[in-house]
């Protein structure tokens, strides 16, 4: 009997070392039924302390070669600096009149979402954080960043880059958190396709690919779509944006559905910053939140000489004396209704409209001078600064076919 | 005759890294497999984890030590996976302790026969883990055999350059 544990020594070892292994992953697995995610003891220790005794080197690798690029960086950019400032300047001032535009329509969606009694839930609070490591491996697509539970990372929490989304928090150590890249076979996100509103689950697969699978076939899908986040995980706040549709077509596997192909917005391969959402909050939005006004006319006014304010005399038409400007459009609608106190009347844009701004109708006083000169619709009747009803029943009158209560959507011109 | 030859070249072998290198090569190889796919799109191909496995082995050609060696390694690299930990642990200890057996039988020390293990290690532990993976984890990977091959091709020839580099932290007695 000694002679065959001599003799079978090193296999005998082989096969105790196997079944001890074995033991353990069979525990692991059974063990992932339950709430701890984060694993059992004995494995999330191992973890804790791999990870732990990695992350100092890995950050110190990290810093060094940010440093290095850095200062290499630094003396290139140097050239042609100036003239990317000029660049950068002239760049601005064209997103600052898009912005104005932008902020009026972001004031109508609030007026709405207020009518609706519309809850979402949006970004309050982020985390930036280096990536400083992955798994190594191309059957676990993670990696890792230098933030951990002191920095207030918890599980679950989304990464994202300013391109778009990255991954969830699927562990959390001291100083640093692993991440699961949604190219992950593993990981899931709720998608919408932009323009279609088609919904989906995004999912990863062994390659590396971002996929959805549970659109059926029978869908139109276009190629170059843009798809952002649907919020419906309670991972991903609503609208982010993820990829865009490479491909789509039938999916063999499972047939009534189709596959299709996304090309990811953010560069998972390339990652270097990101940012954790470490808060979300739950927004009621109401107008009186909604961003300063500042209309694309008040902008442009202050860049072109040639566009002045008006005369001090027209404030006297605001208070309900119609003027030359004005009465173009009491003409139109011509009746009692137009003049004063009755501009709130049903004549005009009625409850439905008071509603939609989230205030009462607005006095005559609260007019602007300059406003029946803009063309209709869209920028005047959002300004945030009191409805005018004159004006929008003008406009929508001069538009057939439009409602008084649907907005026409025209941009003033630049 | 043979197993005196063998007893012989096991005796020579003995104590031929120092503890700091057996601890320190791994560790190392391990960092380099974490980081380096941050900046090069095609690293986590290479296994330098396996490869060391593999080196360590052969060089020591005793059994028990070099299945230890395959187990540590292999669990600290699960260790930074989302996966169970053992799969890989599991994978190389069986590397390790095969790897060790036929560097007491093989001439392992010219280019081509380290090409021609590593490249045969490659498809062994690729299958364990496959193995390991849907019998234990119920997790069905997919089986790409031009990738594979092509792992295994350019895991064969990162040892015929890695394998000459670590030749020289061998203490000779």
């Amino acid at each position: 009997m000694e002679s065959f544990f001599v003799r079978y020594k090193n296999p005998l070892i082989l096969m105790a070392v196997l079944f001890v292994q074995i033991i353990a992953l069979a525990t692991q697995i059974k063990r992932t039924d339950s709430p701890v995610q984060a694993g059992p003891g004995g494995t999330r220790l191992i973890r804790v302390w791999t990870v732990s005794a990695l992350t100092p080197v890995e950050k110190l690798f990290t810093g060094t070669g940010r440093f290095f690029r850095g200062a290499w960086g630094n003396y290139i950019d140097l050239h042609g600096a100036r003239r990317e400032n000029r660049d950068l300047k002239e760049q601005l001032d064209r997103m600052k009149l898009d912005q104005s535009q932008l902020r009026a329509e972001v004031e109508q969606t609030h007026r709405l979402e207020v009518l609706l009694d519309f809850r979402q839930r949006v970004i309050s609070k982020t985390v930036a954080a280096q990536v400083i490591g992955s798994s190594g491996s191309e059957r676990s697509r993670i990696i890792y960043i230098d933030r951990g539970s002191h920095d207030g990372i918890k599980r679950d929490m989304a990464v994202i880059t300013p391109d778009g989304i990255v991954g969830k928090i699927k562990d959390v150590f001291p100083r640093s958190s692993q991440v699961l890249l949604i190219n992950d076979r593993e990981s899931g996100a709720g998608v919408v396709l932009e323009k279609s509103r088609l919904q989906g689950v995004l999912r990863g697969n062994d390659q590396g690919e971002l996929q959805i699978t549970d659109i059926m076939s029978d869908e139109n899908v276009h190629s170059g779509e843009p798809v952002v986040t649907s919020g419906g995980d309670s991972i991903y706040p609503r609208g982010l944006p993820v990829g865009t549709v490479m491909n789509a077509a039938a999916d063999h596997d499972s047939e009534p559905f189709l596959r299709i192909g996304i090309r990811p917005a953010a560069k998972l391969d390339q990652l270097e910053d990101v940012l954790v959402i470490t808060q979300m909050a739950e927004h009621s939005p109401s107008v009186a939140e909604g961003p300063p006004s500042i209309r694309a006319a008040d902008v442009l006014a202050q860049r072109l000489p040639s566009i002045t304010k008006p005369p001090e005399k027209d404030k006297d038409k605001e208070t309900g004396l119609a003027g030359p400007a004005q009465s173009n459009a009491a003409q139109a609608n011509s009746g009692p209704a137009n003049s004063g106190p009755a501009n709130s009347g049903p004549a005009n844009a009625g409850p439905a409209n008071s509603a939609a701004t989230g205030q009462p109708p607005a006095s005559p006083v609260q007019k602007k001078p300059e406003a029946p000169k803009k063309p209709a619709g869209g920028v005047e009747s959002t300004s945030g600064q009191g409805n005018k009803p004159p004006i929008k029943r003008a406009a929508t009158q001069t538009r057939p076919g439009a409602t008084p209560d649907t907005p026409t959507g025209e941009k003033p011109p630049r | 005759m043979n197993g005196a030859v063998a007893s012989s070249r096991e005796e020579l072998d003995v104590q031929r890294f120092s503890i700091a290198v057996s601890i320190a090569v791994p560790l190392l190889a391990i960092l380099i497999q974490s980081y380096l796919p941050l900046k090069l799109k095609l690293t986590p191909v290479f296994d330098l984890p396996l490869l060391v496995t593999i080196f360590f082995a052969v060089a020591r050609r005793r059994p028990v030590p070099g299945m230890i060696t395959g187990a540590i390694i292999g669990t600290l690299q699960d260790a930074l996976t989302h996966h169970p930990i053992g799969l890989n642990g599991i994978s190389k200890t069986i590397i390790g302790y095969f790897a060790s057996s036929i560097g007491v039988r093989f001439d392992v020390e010219n280019p081509g026969s380290r090409f021609l293990m590593t490249f045969g290690f490659w498809f062994v532990h690729q299958f364990v883990y496959y193995t390991i993976n849907l019998a234990l984890v119920n997790v069905r990977d997919s089986w790409n055999w031009g990738h594979t091959l092509l792992a295994a091709f350019s895991n064969g020839f990162l040892a015929i350059v890695l394998f000459a580099l670590m030749d020289r932290l061998k203490v000779r007695s």
